[in-house]
């Protein structure tokens, strides 16, 4: 049943979404003005993201992004994804909950300034692998998170059941295991990958000189020290669409945790 | 092969709790065989340990004459329905059934005249491509049999079958699982806290109390003749009058010189069962027990009433179940005094439990 909203929430409910929203809206709209300035609109042109794509250094950056956050992605979702079945399963200790949960909490910049002082320490030469790496690291919190909410909400004793039927412990995983955890691991791998999209701070601290090794959200950086170009509102509009439908998709997966 | 099972000196401890102490069973083949005890006697673990998700710290599981003690749940001729059922949410019923004959590796169209023939046994062929949670409690509860029966193992093991049934529907599982055992000629080893339960489907129980078997014996056994205090609590409805045994009977203070059957003297619990209590106008003289009492509380029961009398001393009652067909010829009503009678023969003396 449908209630009726008090005007006055309604307002406070309007301005929440305004002053969120205006700004990213503003810079979506701007990405489509012919002009080039964010002072007066001209008329609609795709022109920006023409530019945009012809652009080498943002589509290499771009390149760059996609690799660190598939790869780290990848790494963070199976790693996870067995330290939080391997945690769950076994007796619980605040304090591996508490290491487990810091990654999560830990300024990035602190991060950051930790991992180059780490690489430097093993001599470890900088590059989108060191990237890759310091992203697993936080990655890796984010998908224990999720998973084990949805670890949570499932009778162990079906384990012990499939154990029983014959099963060895490897097909419990795969046949009863992880069909009944996917929809965590799944909105756990979502939320990683956007979250190592966005990433700024960790990835320009470890990723060393050079073109290489430059991500997308370092580039727009270098880019904007010239000044707010249009060709940068449109690359802010693209990743702000994927970050988005990415975002939602996770938490439809996450939802079913709670509805089965 | 059968499916003997036989425990010797079975122990477990977990940290500073023995959970399970020095337990020797030998339970048949094809025998419906019931662990009886409160919670924390042990009962669940035992069971888990013959399904092999615990392992004895002391001890020897033998099932069929093999020596399993080591084996792992897997390679065990041994399945178990849990309690919660444990269904797997993300399969349906058939695929549910289906699991442990694909452990097994066989052809597929055996696999699925295996569990079709189940299903149907199960009056379950209509549910195949339901998943468990589409499913109401008694339809989940036959799932987790036949998935457990379809393995043809030769021990089932059922933790607490029927708890999360209602009462009526718990009755007619209780007549069920009986058939289905002498159907199936299997052993079947349940575990139930509920010891109406136990009397009314085990052909034998073992009544664990603190880890340790307090009784072994058929149902008949348990109920006429427990061999403990304990055992006499715990199974059916029971009068204790406490006093001292010494060899011409159980003197109780206030009521006298009361006799029964048992060999031990100092302090001692003479016990009988309700039912055994006859009630009476005059006292009884020809070596029967009799106390003499006034009635303090009446309760119908539909085919009895039970009678509580309290002797003139105040300080113990007896329980008396009268069928409502003896109640007509001597009316009982509430401040009348009566007589409770009953035979020596049917009279337990037992050591007194400490606690």
């Amino acid at each position: 049943m449908a209630r009726r909203m008090n005007p006055g929430l309604k307002l406070h409910l309007g301005l929440f979404f305004g002053f969120l929203y205006i700004p990213v809206l503003v810079l979506m709209v701007l990405s489509f003005n012919r002009a080039g300035l964010p002072t007066v609109w001209t008329g609609f042109s795709l022109e920006w993201y023409g530019k945009l794509f012809s652009d080498e250094p943002i589509l290499s950056a771009a390149r760059n992004t996609l690799i660190v956050a598939l790869v780290s992605t990848a790494l963070a979702t199976v790693i996870g994804t067995l330290l939080a079945v391997g945690v769950e399963t076994r007796r619980s200790s605040p304090f591996l909950d508490a290491i487990l949960f810091a990654p999560m909490i830990i300024p990035d910049i602190v991060l950051a300034i930790a991992l180059l002082s780490f690489y430097t320490a093993i001599s470890l030469t900088l590059g989108l692998h060191s990237i890759i790496l310091s992203h697993v690291v936080f990655n890796i919190a984010f998908v224990v998170a999720v998973v084990r909410t949805r670890m949570r909400h499932f009778d162990h004793s079906v384990l012990e059941a499939s154990a029983d039927l014959g099963a060895s412990e490897f097909t419990t995983f795969r046949r009863v295991l992880l069909p009944a955890i996917a929809p965590g691991v799944i909105a756990g791998a979502l939320l990683s990958f956007t979250l190592s999209v966005d990433e700024f701070i960790i990835a320009f601290f470890t990723a060393g000189a050079g073109q290489s090794s430059t991500t997308l959200p370092m580039q727009i950086y270098s880019m904007i020290r010239f000044g707010v170009t249009p060709e940068i509102n449109a690359m802010a509009t693209i990743v702000m669409l994927v970050s988005f439908t990415l975002v939602l998709m996770a938490q439809r997966a996450d939802r079913r945790v709670f509805t089965q | 092969m059968t499916g003997g099972v036989q425990l010797s000196d079975v122990t477990k401890r977990f940290g500073s709790v023995t959970a399970v102490d020095g337990v020797s069973l030998d339970i048949r083949d094809n025998e419906l065989f019931a662990l009886l005890g409160p919670s924390g006697c042990g009962k669940t673990t035992l069971l888990r340990m013959l399904a092999g998700f615990d392992m004895p710290d002391a001890g020897k599981v033998v099932v069929g004459g093999q020596d399993i003690t080591s084996w792992r749940p897997r390679h065990r001729p041994i399945n178990m329905m849990f309690q919660s059922y444990a269904l797997f949410p993300h399969m349906s019923v058939a695929q549910n059934v289906a699991y442990g004959l694909e452990m097994e590796k066989l052809p597929r169209h055996e696999v699925r005249a295996r569990v079709s023939d189940a299903l149907d046994g199960a009056q379950l062929g209509a549910f195949a491509a339901r998943r468990p949670d589409q499913l109401s409690g008694g339809q989940r509860q036959r799932v987790a049999l036949a998935r457990a029966l379809v393995k043809r193992p030769r021990v089932l093991l059922l933790d607490e079958p029927l708890s999360a049934l209602d009462k009526k529907l718990r009755e007619e599982m209780q007549l069920e699982l009986k058939r289905l055992q002498h159907e199936a000629g299997i052993t079947f080893l349940v575990v139930t806290h509920d010891q109406d339960e136990a009397l009314v489907m085990a052909d034998r129980i073992a009544v664990l109390r603190d880890g340790q078997v307090a009784q072994v014996g058929t149902p008949h056994e348990l109920y006429e003749h427990p061999g403990s205090h304990f055992v006499a609590r715990f199974v059916g409805e029971m009068n204790f009058l406490e006093g001292t045994a010494a060899p011409d009977g159980v003197t109780v203070p206030d009521l006298g010189v009361l006799r029964g059957a048992g060999d031990i003297t100092g302090p001692a619990v003479l016990a009988v069962r309700p039912e055994r209590v006859r009630l009476s106008r005059t006292p009884q003289v020809d070596g029967q027990n009799s106390v003499e009492g006034t009635i303090t509380n009446l309760a119908y029961h539909g085919t009895d009433v039970s009678v509580h009398v309290t002797p003139p001393c105040g300080r113990a009652h007896i329980a008396a179940r009268i069928p409502v067909s003896q109640t007509t010829d001597t009316p009982l009503e509430p401040g009348a005094t009566v007589y409770c009678c009953w035979a020596p023969e049917d009279t337990r003396i037992l050591k007194p439990e400490t606690h």
